[in-house]
């Protein structure tokens, strides 16, 4: 089967369409999926790659959807134009996915069941395993090829440069050259294939741009372990979860590399993967109580678990950092699907009255810079920092700004008294509020023989560090930490607003990952004439600038990965805004929001309020 | 509250190689029970570190939730102490020991903290040979809830109530033994004599030394038919032998008896003499101390002293290869790898 002669060709499109590999995990599809997108990010051309995998090792669908927006969009898009199919379980819900007009490429060794053919798309069969068995005996090449096989049929389709692939698997074999050879010869065999058997380029196509400039790919969590590495972090401690796992272990990859003793060969770092999350944080209380910089990095369950110590480490004033790679939760969820929907758990972890500074990286260039920054802030603050990222930003690759590091930068060790200091006061006091910041001096164990030593708990204590369950002194410390919080405020990173002067008298608000699709969405609604202020949260608790944003504007729509709206509840518990006010714009799927459902909600929303006269949700997409 | 404490002492207090007297070691007046058995280990703990001349701002002192937990704020008043969450005393105590590996960790934890709520990290710090000394101070119930019975109150044991227990006790020796803890010993807290050596020695070990304490509860479970009281731990208890330990300068000149003697060199040099009274059982095989053990169980008897020591297995810090600097004190320049770096990374991910 062909290209079927019977259905329109569009006008063709360059740089700007949604391809979709479904494959079975655990077959080698990873590489060559990634192989595909990062020729077109070295071409120039803006791409994000998004994994859709099962909570499984082996033998269960997966996805890999790869975006390429010359606009520069690096949200999901609704609307798949070209799938790769090449797993029979998910065949027919694949086919039915691709958008009216799209292609679907499959393996035609073996003919299509007749009850896949479906009317309004293209069939592009290429007989990769016939293709694959012909070429190769080793069993494991023949699987691994055939992917190969159909990134060289696309290569010809879409217009991939060739010289591009190869530099790439160049690059991936280096070390290992005997592997290119038969690399090129698949990739040339699905190349063939498509020259002989298809009309190409499809009317979607790529083009080399300019477009990337100095940028590089990189998926965030490796972003936070290198963060770590540079924040100065010596303690890693952890417990295995997805999707946080690869935080842990790219730390460990860059420490080990970076961070080993010339002359001694000895480690200047320890990683312990602890017995559960209770323990890991318990450990990066520990350490950072006895002067160390400690992270731990977890998903939605394992905060659920910390909660007892995250209350002890606020409460006891001891800094801690925790990164959260989000997940779809409640329970276990979806634990291979993304969401912000720890948004509450984090800002208030732990019985009693009780809230945490969190910081929401949107990149991996903020994933690496505020990672850093959470161990000066935790430092600073004397309190746990959690990094708000998720599965989207964590376990994909994303292209992002290089990562930069200010020379002779000096990490902020916060209010800590040494001996001399020590020697050179009366007497000391570990919860004694001086500056009027709310923040006190802390010691680490073993500075000085005799001054400065007391005991951490998380029992109510005096500004002398001795226990008391005097009601005043309870209530002292306790108002000294909301004055903290206000000191916080002004720590913490301020949001990015895409305006300097008002421009709408509605306004949408987001964070870190919801924000590539709302960033689209504006511009959508904007063609269309709706035009909204934007502002990205970068931390909780929030600054005046969002205060304004909020107040200055008839309507906010707040934009979340989450059922109940919890940046929303956050806004509403902190800054007493009139619920009314703000809109809950919300995608709680698992999937990545795009901005074709915030554009369509924000529009649906504006006509039932009558705020904009005629329904626009007919021409949006 | 047990007593107050006087503030004067005597002038010609002994002083130990630092010129420290034994004020220098001791802490808070302690608000536990008069006559707790508690008191009794933290006044041996003193003693111990006193007499090995610790540094005391360099010990740091970690505990749980519960009685035994409350400890650290009377002694060692020059120390650094955290009364950190309920059965979690061990995590704590790991993050504090990899920031600071110069340091001697105290963790100190209940029966109920340890055998209960915290088997887990009890478990799990044994595995990793964390270099510590792990007291549990053990009373076979939860004092600060006012009696119920702890994991490890023996089945048929009776409380001030009369309640029988009905459950079986977790051995939290054996336990210890049995998941490779490289020091494991067993006190009363009534027998001053045989836990100050075992604490030094404890504190010369390189790994975790766990002591398990009896420490009978004179409110709760001090009453007949309990088998955690003074009575019933005094007379059941038969000591593996008499140890003594000797400090690393003068173990040249220590001399051994044959036949019963034996000696155990720890890391440092140190050595710890032990004159055994079971002719059959050898400290450094772990057989023969779990059989000892089951033994001992058998007869209704609890073991005491020393019983099974392993020199030869490194620490968590020498599993993870950390550098000889703590890792608390390293700053920018060996911690940042630097922009030069970033930018080798960078290239890499385009």
């Amino acid at each position: 089967m062909t290209i079927s002669s019977s259905l329109p060709r569009p006008e063709a499109r360059v740089n700007d369409f949604v391809a979709r590999f479904a494959n079975v995990n655990g077959t080698g599809s990873a590489s060559a999926n990634f192989l595909f997108a990062k020729a077109i990010f070295r071409m120039g051309i803006p791409v994000t790659p998004k994994n859709i995998f099962p909570s499984n090792i082996q033998g269960l669908p997966t996805w890999y959807e790869v975006r390429v927006s010359e606009k520069g969009y690096l949200g999901r898009r609704e609307g798949i134009d070209l799938l790769v199919a090449v797993n029979a379980q998910s065949m027919k819900q694949d086919i039915a996915s691709v958008r009216e007009g799209g292609y679907l490429m499959y393996d035609s060794t073996k003919k299509l069941a007749p009850e896949l053919i479906r009317d309004g798309i293209h069939y592009l069969g290429v007989p990769m395993m016939e293709l694959a068995n012909e070429n190769f005996s080793n069993p494991r090449q023949r699987q691994l090829f055939k992917n190969i096989i159909y990134v060289g049929a696309l290569a010809v389709l879409l217009q991939i440069e060739f010289s591009v692939l190869e530099t790439l698997l160049k690059e991936q074999f280096a070390g290992k050259e005997k592997l290119i050879a038969p690399n090129l010869k698949a990739l040339k065999l699905g190349m063939d294939y498509a020259r002989e058997h298809f009309d190409y380029p499809l009317d979607f196509y790529l083009e080399r741009r300019d477009l990337i400039g100095d940028k590089i790919m990189v998926d965030g969590n490796t972003a936070c372990g290198l963060g770590a590495v540079y924040g100065g972090a010596t303690v890693m401690a952890w417990y295995p979860i997805t999707p946080s796992t690869s935080v842990a272990e790219a730390f460990e990859k860059y420490a080990s590399k970076y961070r080993v003793d010339p002359i001694t060969g000895k480690n200047q770092y320890a990683v312990v993967q602890a017995e559960d999350e209770l323990a890991a944080m318990g450990m990066v209380i520990g350490a950072n109580w006895n002067g160390a910089r400690a992270l731990t990095a977890t998903s939605g369950p394992g905060v659920s678990l910390m909660n007892e110590f995250i209350g002890l480490a606020y409460f006891a004033e001891v800094p801690a950092v925790l990164i959260d790679v989000q997940r779809a939760g409640p329970s276990t969820g979806m634990p291979t699907r993304t969401q912000q929907s720890d948004i509450t758990l984090a800002a208030n972890a732990s019985h009693g009255d009780s809230k945490h500074p969190l910081l929401f990286p949107t990149t991996p260039k903020e994933c690496f810079e505020m990672t850093a920054e959470c161990f000066d802030l935790a430092d600073r603050l004397q309190t746990p920092i959690i990094l708000m990222t998720d599965l989207d930003l964590g376990m994909n690759d994303h292209m992002s700004e290089p990562f930069q590091w200010e020379k002779d930068r000096k990490y902020d060790r916060g209010k800590v008294l040494n001996k001399e200091e020590l020697d050179a006061m009366g007497r000391y006091g570990r919860y004694l509020d001086q500056e009027g910041d709310g923040i006190p001096y802390r010691t680490y164990p073993g500075t000085h023989p005799t001054k400065g030593a007391f005991t951490t708990r998380g029992t109510s204590r005096d500004e002398y560090a001795v226990y008391t369950e005097d009601s005043a002194a309870y209530k002292r410390n306790m108002d000294r930490l909301l004055v903290k919080w206000e000191t916080a405020k002004s720590l913490v990173p301020k949001p990015q607003l895409y305006q300097e002067t008002n421009q709408s008298d509605w306004g949408m608000l987001f964070f870190g990952t919801s924000a590539f699709s709302s960033e689209e969405a504006r511009d959508l609604l904007a063609a269309r004439e709706i035009p909204l202020d934007a502002l990205r949260i970068k931390a909780f608790p929030f600054g005046q600038e969002t205060e304004a944003f909020v107040r200055s504007h008839q309507l906010v729509f707040v934009i979340e990965q989450n059922r109940d709206g919890q940046m929303r509840s956050l806004l509403i518990q902190e800054m007493q805004h009139d619920p009314h006010r703000l809109v809950s714009i919300l995608n709680y799927d698992g999937m990545p929001i795009t901005a074709d459902q915030i554009a369509l909600k924000i529009a649906d929303y504006l006509k039932q309020n009558n705020a904009v006269p005629h329904d626009l949700s007919e021409t949006l997409i | 509250m047990t007593y107050l404490k006087p503030l004067f002492r005597h002038p010609r207090l002994p002083k130990n190689k630092l010129g420290y007297t034994l004020k220098e070691y001791e802490g808070g007046i302690s608000t536990l029970c008069a006559g707790c058995g508690h008191d009794s280990i933290s006044a041996t703990i003193v003693q111990a570190c006193f007499e090995l001349a610790i540094e005391p701002h360099l010990v740091a002192k970690i505990s749980g939730i519960g009685c035994s937990s409350k400890t650290p704020a009377y002694f060692l008043g020059n120390s650094h102490g955290f009364n950190s969450v309920h059965g979690r005393m061990p995590s704590v105590a790991t993050g504090a020991n990899m920031a600071n590996k110069n340091m001697v960790y105290f963790g100190v934890s209940g029966d109920g903290d340890t055998a209960s709520i915290g088997m887990g990290q009890f478990v799990h710090a044994i595995r990793r040979n964390l270099n510590m000394v792990y007291i549990v101070m053990n009373n076979g119930c939860y004092g600060l809830t006012k009696g119920q019975d702890s994991a490890t109150a023996d089945v048929g044991s009776a409380s001030k109530s009369g309640h029988i227990n009905p459950f079986q006790p977790v051995d939290l020796a054996s336990l210890a033994v049995d998941l490779g803890a490289t020091f494991v010993a067993q006190s009363f807290s009534g027998d001053k004599q045989q836990l100050v050596p075992l604490l030094k020695a404890a504190i010369q070990h390189q790994g975790l030394a766990f002591i398990n304490v009896m420490s009978p509860c004179v409110t709760f479970n001090n009453n007949p038919g309990s088998t955690k009281s003074y009575d019933y731990v005094r007379e059941h208890m038969h000591a593996t032998g008499k140890t003594d330990f000797v400090p690393q300068e003068k173990s040249i000149q220590a001399s051994y008896a044959e036949g019963t003697d034996t000696a155990v060199t720890l890391h440092d040099g140190s050595v710890m003499s032990l004159h055994k009274l079971a002719p059959d059982w050898d400290p450094e095989d772990r057989l023969s101390t779990v059989n000892a053990m089951q033994q001992a169980r058998a007869k209704n008897e609890i073991l005491t002293g020393l019983l099974y020591i392993h020199t030869g297995y490194g620490d968590l810090h020498q599993i993870l290869n950390t550098s000889d600097t703590a890792l608390n004190s390293l700053d920018e320049k060996s911690l940042c790898p630097g922009q030069k770096t970033l930018d080798t990374i960078n290239a890499g991910l385009r």
